[in-house]
């Protein structure tokens, strides 16, 4: 109805100009683009919707084995050996601990470089600064592991002598380390959309750079930090090679960062590295694990999103 | 001369005010020199492991169970080739995205389901998109481990990269240029392909270059698709002698890319495969970081050289 609409419209006007055909294939040739866009747009929800109903397709099998009360009580995570555990926790314990020293190195260090660019730093320093800091977010995971693996540990084992070869401590430690540009271009980017008339309105009062940036531009720049912030959990909740490699595959129920242990990512990649028949419950297990660490950054990812979102309106 | 205290009581809070400022100053670059010397002993510490393994015959020989004849051969084709899958899938669905959601999109619902689903694609873990792929790719549609089946993995994952690279290159274009378009009479994809896609093409290419940079230091979604760890053989070459000289054979072959052959020898017990792990990650880093700080010079430049 609409083309048609569209056909009559151009006849009547091309009949002035005598080019009936052109202006009528014009059109079509710019729907059918606009078509073609559309879905390729589309594509990114395909994508979406084929991650989840993958991992739920599996873990529907998965949890038809083992109920969803012994999978979140259990507490040993054994699935490929005889005696058969699916308790989860083990390996959310170790997600948690990595992740906790990872932002605990991470959050402090990257608010202050981010502090101290934002307002302490001349232009000199931060146009070098800043590239400095974004090519090292931009080192592969593996080698930070290597790093954390061969570097760091023996490092940690002179200051704490019985530390095992494979550790929680070292693995955050590192993790921490490279999330840093990260948190810090983030906060960053959010203390710089702060309008420059609060300093100035900070300063006017005898304030120092200091206090501007702790009493005026923090509190102003609030939610973009706190979307950096959760958005920083989420990434170390998800990342998997540095775990993998510094802080062993043993799954283990403990909160001691001196211990090793597995997390969701790094218990995925050891089934992945053996070689389990497709269909098999071993196999479901790693999309259990991956749904539960989808579900986790999910609730972060979108939290983090709906602050930034905020703070761009706000200013 | 109370006066004169109150005075002195003023001097002593600014001067105490002063002196924070400046231990801020100090533990802010004391922070980013932590970042630094970081950097530094990473790049030592592989430097010294890796560079006596750095040889010509480093890069034309196979794994090996010697670890002093082992190679990065059939590691560092295999990255190139899955490379070539991902750029060609990821970079022509992303810029099509990205024109779409920044010049065609109505206002709607529909379209805000679709931003805040990349944003979510974005933050997603690599792994995650591993389990998708070994789901799809490997089993439902039947690729196995092959070398496209990597390639697309990868191409999902550094998809949102172009999607908000195209976006914000297509956002900095002034409306001028685009209402000057219309007036001449130039249709909406005219406007675009003849204006907005050449005058936003360097921002483009610069999301790409960082996407793929990322793409090639990429383990855990590989890892996830059970490829192997000891290849010793290349995937068939893509150049034929007989017609039709193009062979699409090698899409389907078995590959080892640069960080699992790193990731092995990593986890092997012995020192000496530990020194060839150094030399594989001191090859991935030099190569992920020319390519960031060549994105990182085109936006340098561009950014001096464009004024709207």
């Amino acid at each position: 109805m609409y083309s048609k609409n569209i056909k009559s419209t151009c006849e009547k006007r091309s009949r002035s100009t005598g080019n009936l055909r052109y202006s009528y294939k014009r059109h079509l040739r710019e729907k059918f683009i606009e078509l073609l866009l559309l879905l390729a747009a589309f594509f990114s929800v395909l994508i979406t919707f084929s991650i989840v109903f993958m991992l739920i397709k599996e873990s529907i099998t998965f949890f038809q084995h083992v109920s969803i009360w012994e999978f979140l009580t259990d507490r040993q995570w054994t699935p490929l050996f005889d005696d058969a555990h699916y308790g989860i926790l083990p390996l959310v314990s170790g997600t948690v601990v990595s992740s906790a020293i990872a932002l605990l190195v991470a959050l402090p260090l990257g608010t202050t470089i981010a502090i101290y660019l934002s307002e302490f730093a001349s232009y000199t320093v931060r146009e070098i600064a800043k590239p400095f800091l974004e090519l090292l977010g931009g080192i592969p995971t593996i080698v930070y592991g290597y790093f954390a693996l061969l570097f760091v540990t023996p490092l940690l084992q002179i200051i704490i002598p019985d530390l095992p070869g494979f550790s929680l401590l070292s693995a955050g430690l590192v993790m921490g380390i490279m999330i840093i540009p990260y948190v810090s271009s983030m906060t960053e980017d959010a203390m710089r959309s702060v309008p420059m008339h609060l300093r100035e309105g900070s300063y006017a009062m005898g304030a120092t750079r200091f206090q501007t940036a702790i009493k005026v531009v923090m509190p102003a720049a609030f939610s973009g930090i706190a979307a950096a912030y959760i958005l920083a959990i989420s990434r170390a909740v998800g990342e998997t090679m540095v775990v993998a490699i510094a802080a062993g595959m043993q799954p283990n129920l403990t909160w001691n960062p001196t211990e090793q242990a597995a997390t969701i990512t790094a218990y995925i990649v050891q089934v992945s590295l053996g070689d389990l028949p497709h269909g098999s419950i071993g196999y479901q297990t790693i999309f259990a694990a991956g749904l539960t660490l989808l579900l986790i950054t999910l609730i972060f990812n979108i939290l983090g999103h709906l602050l930034r979102k905020r703070y761009r309106e706000t200013y | 001369m109370s006066d004169e205290k109150k005075l002195e009581e003023l001097r002593l809070v600014i001067a105490r005010h002063k002196f924070w400022d400046l231990i801020f100053l100090i533990s802010g670059m004391l922070a980013l020199m932590i970042a630094i010397l970081t950097f530094i002993a990473l790049f030592t510490q592989m430097l010294i492991d890796g560079a006596p393994r750095l040889s010509w015959d480093f890069f034309t020989s196979f794994p090996s169970r010697r670890p002093e004849s082992a190679g990065i051969l059939s590691a560092w084709v295999g990255t190139t080739l899955v490379m070539l899958v991902t750029a060609i899938s990821a970079i022509p669905l992303g810029i099509a995205a990205g024109i779409y959601l920044e010049e065609y999109a109505p206002k709607n619902l529909f379209t805000e389901l679709i931003e805040i689903n990349v944003a979510n694609l974005a933050g997603v873990p690599s792994i995650i998109y591993g389990l998708l792929a070994l789901g799809l790719f490997v089993y439902q549609l039947g690729l196995g481990q092959s070398i496209l089946a990597a390639g697309l993995t990868l191409a999902l994952l550094i998809l949102p990269i172009v999607i908000v690279a195209t976006r914000e290159a297509i956002r900095s274009i002034p409306i001028a240029i685009r209402e000057g378009s219309y007036a001449l009479g130039a249709t909406k994809w005219e406007t675009v392909a003849d204006h907005l896609l050449p005058y936003s093409a360097p921002g483009i290419l610069t999301g790409i270059i960082i996407g793929l940079a990322r793409a090639i230091g990429e383990t855990a979604p590989i890892i996830t698709i059970g490829a192997l760890t000891f290849i010793a053989f290349l995937p068939p070459s893509p150049i034929k002698s007989e017609f039709p000289f193009v062979s699409f054979e090698w899409l389907t072959a078995p590959f080892t890319v640069m960080p699992i052959q790193m990731f092995n020898w990593v986890s092997r017990p012995e020192e000496e495969f530990q020194f060839n792990a150094a030399a594989a990650g001191l090859v991935l880093v030099v190569m992920t970081l020319a390519m960031n700080a060549l994105a990182i010079y085109l936006r340098y430049r561009m950014r001096k050289k464009i004024k709207w």
